[in-house]
């Protein structure tokens, strides 16, 4: 028996999601008398693999090869299984990402696993494996039972915060299985918005609705978010009329966020759009509505007009 | 060239949820039950394909009775036919079980669904799916073309977006912009009526997760509105009270 956790990497470095993803693993290691192994897939250095171990991996195992330098989820499956058979895994750990989803559902295939998506808390073993799970995009919860001997377990974020110590972890080579079936699919070309703070990644969102007019205009919300190192997003509307790209879009049917502080610049707070972002844990609303429904769901409220008052809270935080 | 359609028949998007029989249940009374807002572009974009290039559409939906005015709706849009497999779909598996089983006697050239339902939002079915038939699956795909048995491909990823290129078959999950949703037309509603609907049972093993219970997330505590002409005031409780930034 052991925890396996899949730490993810972004240009050679571990995401802050799978840092928080190992902490976690490396909890439930020891809810249930265990050891905690990191496994990470791709070029990285060493000092950076064997930082697996200040979240608390006591092993990490290392696989490339040539095939393997571009995320795919498919075959990154296949080397997570056969890690999880060479260790005899009965946990293992992701946090959520576009490669993640991608590979938890290939990995409960393989190992006929029982899988909790959208993970917030730890597991409760007082009685079973018990894990609470976010659902309804997030307007309610649900308690689920695993009963498989394999468990995935898929985390949002900001479901721990991690403590680190200055424990390394050693570092092992492992030697991926490769599978031709999972390269049937070929990347064409890759359009990336570069040097942003990624938003599922984010502690700092900046988000604007239609009360910003117009895409001229986003200036003023990129400010913020630069000042702040917060990424930006909003609301459907505005990716429907191509104001901003659908990545940016939060909601019920976007992406659904949960970081540290959102801001909602000139967004109602439709029942949709709150769905998207109501886990985040601080909400702010600026709004020239007194009466959007938004600011029932906010910790802090604005009644003004963001083009006035974005400009002086950028101006503030700079001043901090 | 057949395609298959996998739907959810979930409450509407502004349904307020709540639970009922000590929190094991959701309270259906009252709550307005729609095809899945994804499932709903998977579908309009089957349907596009079958306009262009004449393929049959079956819709499968792993559900109870009561999902099937939905189902009736998906062939009012312009599936041909329906199966409905029998039973509660609350564990991402035992669905992509059910939907593999029926794929695996007809051998369909596409298999669409949405990229997740907006019930338990797992967003799982499709890659176990495939992971079942030994066939790539792909989420969220934004574009899909085909150009005879390759499909090209635009799927979401963080932060962007890539163009993908796969042979037939294949396994979806979809998103906008892939299609326009489409409304029943009045024949289209007439014709649904006679369109086969075929029930069957579930096959397979038993459920590997279930749900002992709901939850309602607390309520926020009400909210301090800072006046506008002093909103860098925002700012420091933000830093000196709230401790986010």
């Amino acid at each position: 028996m052991s925890v396996l956790i899949f730490a993810e990497l972004d240009e050679g470095k571990i995401k802050k999601s799978s840092q928080e993803a190992i902490f976690y693993g490396a909890k439930v290691a020891q809810m249930t008398g265990t050891s905690a192994t990191a496994i990470i897939i791709g070029a990285a250095d060493e000092s950076e693999l064997a930082s697996a171990g200040r979240f608390g991996a006591t092993r990490v195992l290392h696989a490339t090869d040539s095939k393997l330098t571009e995320p795919n989820g498919m075959a990154y499956a296949t080397v997570v299984a056969a890690a999880a058979q060479q260790e005899s895994s009965n946990v293992i750990v992701l946090a959520k990402s576009s490669l993640a989803d991608a590979m938890t559902a290939r990995l409960a295939g393989k190992l006929k696993a029982g899988l909790a998506a959208n993970v917030i808390a730890l597991p409760d073993l007082s009685a079973g494996f018990q894990v609470k799970s976010s659902i309804y995009t997030g307007k309610a919860f649900a308690y689920n039972d695993l009963k498989a001997d394999i468990k995935i377990l898929a985390i949002k974020k900001n479901t721990i915060t991690p403590e680190e110590t200055d424990a390394t972890a050693p570092v092992n080579v492992f030697t991926p299985p490769l599978n031709e079936a999972d390269f049937a699919i070929s990347v064409k070309s890759t359009e990336k918005s570069s040097g942003d703070i990624l938003l599922p990644e984010a502690d700092l969102v900046v988000s604007a609705g239609r009360g910003l007019k117009g895409p001229e205009n986003w200036g003023i919300v990129e400010e913020l978010a630069k000042a702040l190192h917060a990424a930006t997003a909003c609301s459907k509307p505005v990716s429907d009329l191509d104001w901003r790209p659908h990545s940016e879009h939060v909601g019920q049917t976007g992406l659904k966020i949960s970081p540290n502080l959102y801001i909602a610049c000139g967004i109602s707070g439709a029942i949709q759009h709150l769905a998207g972002v109501n886990s985040s844990k601080v909400i702010v609303v600026i709004n020239k509505d007194a009466d959007a429904p938004f600011f029932k769901s906010a910790d802090y409220g604005i009644v003004g007009d963001v083009f006035d008052v974005l400009p002086r809270l950028t101006k503030a935080v700079k001043a901090l | 060239m057949k395609l298959l359609v996998c739907v959810t028949s979930v409450p509407d998007t502004t349904t307020k949820i709540v639970f009922t029989d000590n929190n094991t249940k959701l309270n259906k009374a009252g709550v307005t039950f729609i095809t899945g807002p994804y499932d709903d572009y998977a579908l309009a974009r089957a349907v596009e394909l079958k306009e262009k290039t004449g393929a049959t559409i079956t819709v499968l939906n792993v559900g109870q009775a009561d999902s099937e005015p939905v189902i009736r709706k998906c062939l009012a849009i312009g599936a041909d036919d329906a199966i409905r497999v029998n039973a509660e779909p609350t564990d991402a598996y035992f669905v992509a079980e059910q939907i593999a089983a029926i794929a695996k006697e007809n051998n369909y050239d596409l298999i669409l669904m949405g990229r997740e339902s907006i019930d338990y939002n797992g967003g799982q079915v499709h890659g176990i799916v495939g992971e079942m038939l030994g066939i790539p699956s792909i989420s969220p795909v934004m574009l899909l073309d085909l150009d005879g048995n390759t499909a090209k491909i635009t799927r979401e990823i963080e932060g962007g977006k890539e163009s993908l290129e796969a042979q037939l078959p294949l396994v979806l999950g979809c998103q906008e912009p892939i299609a326009e949703w489409k409304i029943p037309n009045m024949r289209g509603i007439m014709t649904a009526r006679t369109k086969p609907l075929k029930v069957v049972e579930p096959t397979g093993t038993d459920k590997l997760t279930t749900v002992a219970s709901y939850e309602l997330p607390a309520p926020r505590g009400s909210v301090k509105m800072i006046p506008a002409d002093e909103a860098e005031k925002l700012i420091q409780l933000l830093h000196t009270e709230a401790k986010v930034i």
